[in-house]
């Protein structure tokens, strides 16, 4: 057996050093995950792009082809079975196509006023408390927290509750009962929330669902799914978009006088950062040939995007951080048919947070060296578990 | 002019192709499917739509000469 695999980054800025040398010297990999299970790994985006698009892979997480990167996520795929995230074609676009209309670009663009709002009063508070701040309370977590409230249509009075549950969901120190209380109270509550819904209908996402004739069970279900798949993800790219911006002034500096650059400023912190590394893996349903090398049905593939993200075949330098790069090419929101449904979502978040706070904030600086900070080595997705920041009042 | 095709079964409506050239690409409104604003576009604008061919998920956009 080949040696495993190592899937944890050992510096927060650069992918584990075996990814890079795989993509040199072997871009379609034959490897050995710590699981002990044997899989293909793809480093090169080029690669990456037709796997992504060819129907013999399938995102079924119940195969028993699939790689599972740690013990026991297996044993839980069945409860993502009938979520969007796990199904092929044609269930995967009857899944999707039902509500993608509420992720257009114009949809979301019609949010950004109540985004705005809502980064604007958590920016207020922050500026009214105590220095220094945890950044990831004040900030990175209730935005978007908040955000998904207003697209799923939660009354406000909920809102608070809504918080609070996420929250526990997410910090690391919450002890695993006590996770399973918070998670099985956003289910209850989502539940309740869709019986008053199909009662008395709003103007929100899970109305309109209903509306169209959706299973309840299938709306409370999406809406699960909007939160998990949109709540860390967001948070964390928050957190590590400050940090990284503070650490690098004249960059931070050149989005602060002209916000027309944020948005190139997101997508290459989105590239650079890579947070969602391992949730492209799919399984061979025929057999495929990927990079001169014949993959057969029944194999796993796992995608190391953050190398890939890398790549100098797409990314000249890639090493370097560099906000006014062209990284929209990044797989960071995946490839294909499952590509992020909330990306651009996302990016608003992303913009407006970065725009808005170091505009009203311009003193604002780490409160502690970058080395001392915890980052989530040991978690799926990538992120900073605390931020510390502290700022001059002028 | 280069002509442009868009298979709206290969769409998955993740608005890329808006993003990138919005003066050729819209969605519908309700299923976030791909609508051409032109079905044609000049040299000048052909550097957008092949960025917006490429970027595109779904593959569902193609320049033909
Ligand atoms: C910076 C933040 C985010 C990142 C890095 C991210 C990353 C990803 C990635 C890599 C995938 C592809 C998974 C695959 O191919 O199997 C994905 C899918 C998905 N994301 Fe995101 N995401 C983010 C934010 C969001 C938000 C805000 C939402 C919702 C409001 C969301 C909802 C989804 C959903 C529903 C899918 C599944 C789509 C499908 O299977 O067709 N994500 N995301
Ligand atoms: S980029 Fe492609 S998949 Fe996305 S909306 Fe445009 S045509 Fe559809």
């Amino acid at each position: 057996m080949n040696a495993v695999l190592p899937l944890t980054r050992t510096c927060p800025f650069a992918p584990p050093a075996e990814h890079v040398r795989l993509q040199e010297t072997e871009p379609v990999a034959w490897v050995t995950l710590p699981t002990g299970e044997q899989v293909w790994a793809l480093t090169r985006i080029d690669d990456i792009r037709t796997m992504l698009t060819d129907p013999r892979f399938s995102a079924d997480r119940t195969h028993p082809g699939f790689p599972h990167l740690a013990p026991g996520r297996r044993a839980m795929a069945g409860s993502l079975k009938r979520m969007m995230v796990s199904m092929d074609p044609p269930e995967h676009g009857r899944a999707r196509g039902a509500v993608v209309g509420e992720f257009t670009v114009r949809r979301t663009a019609a949010l950004r006023p109540r985004i705005q709002q809502i980064v604007d009063e958590r920016i207020d508070a922050l500026a009214a408390g105590p220095r220094p701040a945890d950044l990831v309370p004040a900030l990175s977590l209730p935005v978007p927290s908040l955000v998904i409230c207003e697209v799923l249509g939660v009354p406000y009075a909920d809102h608070a509750f809504f918080q609070r549950s996420t929250e526990a969901l997410l910090r690391r120190t919450t002890p695993p009962e006590e996770r399973q209380v918070s998670l099985g109270g956003l289910h209850a509550y989502l539940q309740e929330l869709v019986a008053r819904k199909a009662a008395e209908p709003g103007d929100d996402l899970l109305s309109r669902q209903l509306d169209g004739g959706a299973d309840r069970q299938d709306v409370v279900s999406l809406a699960m799914l909007l939160l998990i798949a949109g709540h860390e993800t967001t948070a964390n790219m928050i957190s590590l978009g400050v940090m990284m911006l503070l650490r690098h002034p004249d960059q931070l500096a050149a989005i602060r006088d002209d916000p027309g650059r944020t948005p190139r400023a997101v997508e290459e912190l989105l590239r650079y950062f890579t947070i969602g590394e391992f949730s492209l893996s799919r399984v061979a349903v025929g057999d495929v040939e990927i990079g001169g090398k014949l993959i057969r049905a029944g194999e796993g593939v796992v995608v190391l995007s953050n190398a890939a993200n890398r790549d100098p075949a797409a990314f000249a330098d890639g090493d370097r951080f560099d906000v006014g790069r062209d990284a929209r090419h990044h797989v960071a929101f995946g490839f294909g048919a499952h590509q992020c449904l909330g990306q651009n979502l996302a990016r608003a978040e992303l913009q407006i947070v970065l725009d808005t706070l170091f505009r009203r904030l311009p003193g604002l600086r780490l409160a502690a060296p970058v080395d001392e900070l915890p980052f989530k080595d040991d978690a799926n997705i990538y992120g900073l578990y605390e931020l510390p920041v502290t700022w001059t009042v002028p | 002019m280069t002509r442009i095709v868009a298979d709206a079964t290969r769409c998955v409506g993740a608005g890329q192709c808006v993003l990138t050239d919005p003066a050729t690409f819209d969605q519908d409104g309700a299923s976030g499917v791909v609508v051409l604003l032109r079905a044609a576009v000049s040299d000048e604008g052909l550097a957008l739509a092949r960025a917006a061919e490429y970027l595109c998920p779904g593959r569902a956009l193609s320049l033909v000469e």
